[in-house]
């Protein structure tokens, strides 16, 4: 279109769009923005020179200059956008990190494995509806033996290896003292786990002075020997995720009967044998048995009219078969190496 | 309790094998620890007779000898052993014999002599540790039959591993009763014909403690072969069994012991003065005992005595001046009962234990006195001959144990088992295990065995028929008791909550011994004296901790000395505080730091531990119990501790717990590599139960105003806080310290502190005016409280 204003438009908007084609960054287009089209940018003031034209001519002045105008505007626009995208990737590519690199702060560290495998015990127990006891560790021969049946000098009693304070004070050689003080305290039905630390006079390759069980005790006026075995099995197999085989061997303990041993299918070799084992396919995991009569007699429970369930586990046999751990006295020699396995 | 599986076999006989006895065995309650082989394996060795024997022309100590295996030709064998006789009976390995060890039997050439088989010896057939000289065989043994077959090597040794209920288990007898009942088979007992006296010769016994001794039954023996030995069959039963045969009169009261169960006793007759006397000892006698020691007995110990003194310690082992030796010729035989109460715990009292002990603590059968002694002197003269007086048998009937009858519901049977089994079926387990059964409605009176100790209430007997039954015919039941919704407090303790924030936190759970080394444990409290073990384990474990540190800087030690240079442990259980109303077993929770608080990582400087790292992990238990502002430390010393960086902590007036620096000198005398820190709290006092509680979130924005302030280093930052908060009343929402500042752009003696107030109230917006007057009111108070003043 020739020009006709003779205001020379079209070499104004040319060098405009050269300009905003040169501009290297947001703010050099900004500049060259405000020099073509700020309040006194270079076509703006073509709009004031309007004046200077015939009165027939400033309206198809006026357009052009508009349409001119309006080219750069839109120059500007995408140019604006082009170098905004471009400014982004830059960002982005300067921001680039080493995501391998490892995180900061601090780590968590671990519960004992003992106290891992005892949480696991409590839970799987809590939800069959047995409520945590717990009871002093120094003890008294009452509680520890008397109320147990186990009378002075019964041969029971030399097994245990007991730790004494004086005649009749001692560190409780297994948690079922603790049935003794429920009972003692609590009217039935009863139906509690007591989870702690106990004692025995006694250190080896296989043996630490002090470790920890678990005893469970249920008192109502319909328990059964199958009730037993029921709750067992259903520990045993969720214990250890899998469907075990069981065997109750018949056993003693001066304080149930009937009492058994609870054998499970060796979970190293799956019965078929070996070093774990010491090659017979079982390994004896529990003691239990029905409440004796006897005891009853001691906590002042009618014996006719209640019948009781209770048992007893050896928690760090329990973590050996679970977590694999071959040596018990790693247990209480606490190296940080060996406790961090269990995080 | 071992035994020969071949002479239970000779009792009753079920069709099983070894393996399948045992496993009956142990599902019955009798636990098999152990199967093992009469014999190691061997083979190709026969019952030979020695022709001849004349000695080798080349060696002085070698003998050649023609042995008939039974066989057309005799064999020439050369033998070493010094007592081979023309005559003898032995054990002869013949050309290709493989003996134990896989060793092969192979013609050889002795010095010159061609010898074709061995003359062997018990400990070569392995049936003997050692043994001196070749193994003479009895004159009835057959010529030429195999010498494994002839002694019934192949025969297994069983291991039982008894409860101490089943002492009447501890006999081929017991068990051949329960071997019976569980396979339902025929039981026959050895027979056993009375010894008629043959002359009339007694001995006077009186029973002084017959509540200790009810029964004492005993005859004289007479005249026996002091060369006599005893037969290689009882012998290897003994062996079989466990038990090593030393002379005819000590085996055969072994051998009744392992049959019968009845611990016997012979004396030396002639060593006995006038009389036998059951009593209690007198205090300060003393006796010299078989194994060798001498005793000084206590008045609570029952004897044998004589006119002189005390023989024998009743029930658990002989004296040495009335034991029979080589050459006594004239015996007093005992077999006893002596109460379970009595006995039990006397052994161990005297650091003794005894096959005799053993059993008579568990409980030997009252009615089977006479019956042994009647077994034992009809072995005894087989073997050593001589002339048996009569039984004397002293019974305190009255003092015997007592067998009333037990009633056995069947109900109540199958309530227990949680199975009904037909009556047949209860009665019929009932009768094979030897009770008598006198049927009632619905159930039995029931008399037991006189030899079954266990026996006393309703449910023994249950629990026989569901062992005997077999536990794995009881059901599974699954059948829980109503448990409903328990009472579940919500501001209960909860230690598995605190134990895993400590976990997060960085810290790793340790469990420690609850006894320590008294040495460490005064280091750390000397004023505190912990409760010591009568029997410790060791020295370093003899004392009750008073607190989990002893515990937590062992293992702290431990640690640092294997390469781990930062420890972040805690611990919870109880401590054990002596004090004036008693001891006081608390549940506390403990911990340590030392080293860096953060493991060591790239791109941040290590930041090793101190009061405030540790604090804020403390701060953290403490928020778990709903009301940290509750809690306050307080400057206070403590002997393990710097006394510059140790707080009390308290609640509601009382002590709760403990945090500081380790002294540094203990630290130093532990080895320990850098600053370690340590806190203790009171597990009980994270219960406050205090429950959250709601208050409106203010629509209007919050105000916050910084102040620096300038203070004498004294003043303590827990005081200016109690004193910005009372200024500034219920505006001040939250107080800010965000910098502490003392040094070199301070005067001496004077500290900084940088704190923000966030201000803010429900109902509006604050405006510059109100918050300029409690600024100023806050500056007014800190001033006339501690001098502060506005840092410029
Ligand atoms: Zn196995």
């Amino acid at each position: 279109m020739p020009e006709e204003s003779g205001l020379g438009i079209d070499p104004l908007r040319d060098s405009a769009l050269a300009a905003i084609a040169a501009a290297p960054d947001l703010v050099a287009l900004d500049q060259v923005r405000v020099c073509y089209l700020g309040k006194s940018g270079e076509l703006t003031a073509l709009l004031k020179q309007l004046g200077g034209l015939p009165k027939d001519e400033r309206p198809a002045a006026g357009a052009l200059i508009n349409v001119a105008k309006d080219a750069v505007a839109q120059a500007i626009e995408s140019r604006k956008s082009l170098l905004e995208q471009s400014a982004l990737a830059a960002r982005l590519a300067a921001g680039r990190l080493d995501v391998t690199l490892p995180g900061r702060g601090q780590r968590p560290g671990g519960l004992h494995p003992v106290t891992r495998t005892l949480r696991r015990i409590e839970r799987l127990f809590a939800d069959a509806g047995f409520a945590v006891a717990e009871g002093p560790e120094v003890e008294t021969a009452y509680h520890n033996f008397e109320a147990l049946n186990i009378p002075q000098h019964h041969p029971a009693r030399a097994m245990h290896d007991t730790f004494y304070f004086d005649a009749d004070l001692l560190l409780r050689t297994h948690t079922s003292p603790v049935q003794i003080r429920v009972m003692t305290e609590q009217a039935p039905p009863l139906k509690i786990i007591a989870p702690g630390r106990v004692y025995r006079c006694d250190s080896d390759l296989t043996h630490t002075p002090m470790f920890h069980q678990v005893e469970g005790l249920l008192v109502d006026e319909q328990v059964s020997f199958a009730d037993l075995k029921g709750v067992l099995y259903d520990f045993l197999t969720n214990f250890f995720e899998r469907d075990l085989k069981l065997r109750f061997r018949p056993s003693y303990f001066p304080f149930t009967e009937p009492s058994a041993e609870v054998d499970i299918a060796c979970v190293m070799c799956g019965g078929a044998g070996c070093r774990v084992c010491k090659q017979t396919g079982w390994l004896e995991v529990l003691g239990c048995g029905m409440v004796y009569p006897e005891v009853f007699r001691h906590v002042g429970i009618d014996p006719d009219r209640y019948l009781g369930y209770a048992f007893g586990m050896g928690v760090e046999r329990l973590a050996m078969l679970r977590y694999g751990i071959d040596d018990i006295r790693l247990y209480f020699e606490n190296d940080l190496r060996f406790l961090r396995q269990f995080a | 309790m071992r035994f020969s599986e071949s002479w239970l076999r000779e009792w009753v006989n079920p069709s099983v094998d070894t393996q399948t006895l045992a496993d009956q065995l142990s599902m019955a309650g009798l636990e098999v620890d152990a199967i093992t082989p009469a014999a190691p394996p061997f083979s190709g060795v026969a019952v030979g007779l020695v022709l001849e024997v004349a000695s080798h022309p080349n060696a002085e100590k070698l003998h050649v000898c023609t042995v008939d295996l039974g066989a057309a030709e005799p064999l020439t064998i050369v033998c070493g052993a010094a007592n081979v006789a023309a005559g003898m009976r032995v054990p002869v390995a013949t050309i290709g014999a493989v003996m134990p060890g896989d060793f092969k039997i192979k013609r050889a050439k002795l010095r010159g002599v061609e010898s074709f088989g061995m003359i062997c010896s018990a400990s070569e057939l392995g049936l003997a540790e050692t043994s001196s000289g070749i193994l003479p065989l009895p004159a009835d043994a057959p010529l030429g039959m195999d010498f494994r077959a002839w002694l019934g090597l192949d025969d297994a040794c069983i291991e039982v591993d008894l409860t101490p209920d089943r002492g009447d288990c501890l006999s081929i007898a017991g068990l051949a009763w329960e071997v019976a009942a569980i396979n339902g088979c025929a039981l026959t007992p050895v027979v056993v014909d009375p010894a008629p006296p043959a002359i009339d010769d007694r001995f006077e016994v009186s029973l002084d403690a017959p509540e200790h001794c009810p029964r004492y039954a005993c005859r004289i023996l007479r005249g026996i072969d002091p060369a006599a030995l005893t037969p290689l069959w009882m012998r290897e039963r003994l062996r079989r069994g466990g038990i090593r045969a030393i002379s005819p009169v000590v085996d055969v009261t072994n051998y009744v012991l392992l049959e019968l169960g009845q611990p016997m006793h012979g004396f030396d007759l002639g060593r006995i003065e006038r009389e036998v006397r059951v009593r209690l000892a007198a205090a300060g006698e003393r006796l010299h005992l078989l194994n060798g020691e001498t005793i000084t007995l206590r008045p609570d110990t029952l004897v044998i005595a004589d006119a002189a003194g005390p023989l024998a310690l009743a029930g658990i082992m002989g004296g040495a001046a009335s034991a029979v030796e080589s050459e006594t010729r004239d015996i007093l035989l005992e077999s006893a009962f002596f109460a379970p109460a009595g006995i039990s715990g006397k052994a161990r009292s005297y650091g003794l234990h005894t096959d005799s002990s053993h059993r008579f603590e568990r409980g030997v059968d009252p009615a089977l006195q006479v019956r042994a002694l009647e077994r034992a002197t009809k072995l005894l003269l087989a073997i050593v001959g001589g002339e048996a007086g009569p039984v004397v048998d002293v019974t305190a009937a009255d003092r015997l144990p007592q067998r009333a009858p037990l009633t056995l519901r069947a109900a109540r049977c199958a309530q227990i088992l949680g199975l009904e089994l037909p009556d047949e079926t209860i009665a019929g387990i009932l009768e094979r295990l030897g009770m008598e059964l006198a049927p009632i409605a619905g159930g039995w009176q029931v008399t037991p065995p006189s030899g079954r100790f266990d026996l006393v209430h309703e449910v023994d007997l249950i629990a026989d028929v569901g062992r005997i039954h077999g536990y794995d015919r009881i059901p599974v039941s699954h059948a829980t008791s109503a448990a409903g919704t328990r009472a579940r407090p919500e501001m209960a303790f909860d230690l598995d909550r605190v134990r895993l924030a400590l976990v997060d936190r960085g810290f790793q759970e340790v469990i420690t011994y609850s006894f320590v080394n008294p040495e460490l444990q005064a280091r750390i409290e000397p004023e505190v004296k912990g409760l010591a073990l009568a029997n410790p384990i060791s020295a370093e474990l003899s004392v009750m901790r008073p607190s989990l540190w002893p515990g937590l800087l062992h293992t702290a030690r431990y640690n640092q000395a294997r390469q781990q240079e930062r420890v972040r442990i805690f611990e919870t259980g109880l401590r054990f505080r002596p004090g004036p109303d008693g001891l006081r077993q608390e549940a506390a929770i403990g911990g340590l730091a030392i080293g860096a608080v953060d493991p060591e990582q790239w791109g941040a400087p290590a930041r090793p531990v101190d009061f405030y790292s540790l604090k804020a992990d403390v701060e953290a238990l403490l928020a778990l119990s709903g009301d940290l502002p509750g809690f306050s430390f307080v400057p206070a010393e403590h002997p393990a501790l710097h006394p510059g960086q140790s707080a009390r902590i308290d609640y509601a007036g009382r002590p709760v717990g403990l945090l500081g620096m380790l002294h540094p000198g203990l630290a130093a005398d532990l080895d320990l590599t850098g600053d370690a820190f340590l806190f203790e709290l009171d597990q009980a006092a994270l219960s406050t139960g205090v429950l959250p509680g709601f208050t409106p979130v203010s629509r209007f924005p919050a105000i916050r105003r910084d102040l620096a302030i300038l203070v004498d280093e004294s003043v303590i930052y827990a005081d200016l806080a109690d004193a910005i908060r009372a200024a500034a009343g219920e505006l001040l929402r939250d107080l800010v310290l965000f910098d502490v500042y003392a040094g070199s752009k301070l005067a001496a003696g004077q500290k900084s502190l940088a704190l923000g107030l966030i201000l803010q109230v429900s109902s509006q917006t604050l405006t510059d005016q109100v918050v300029d007057d409690l600024v100023g009111r806050v500056l007014a108070r800190l001033g006339s409280d501690f001098g502060a003043r506005l840092r410029d």
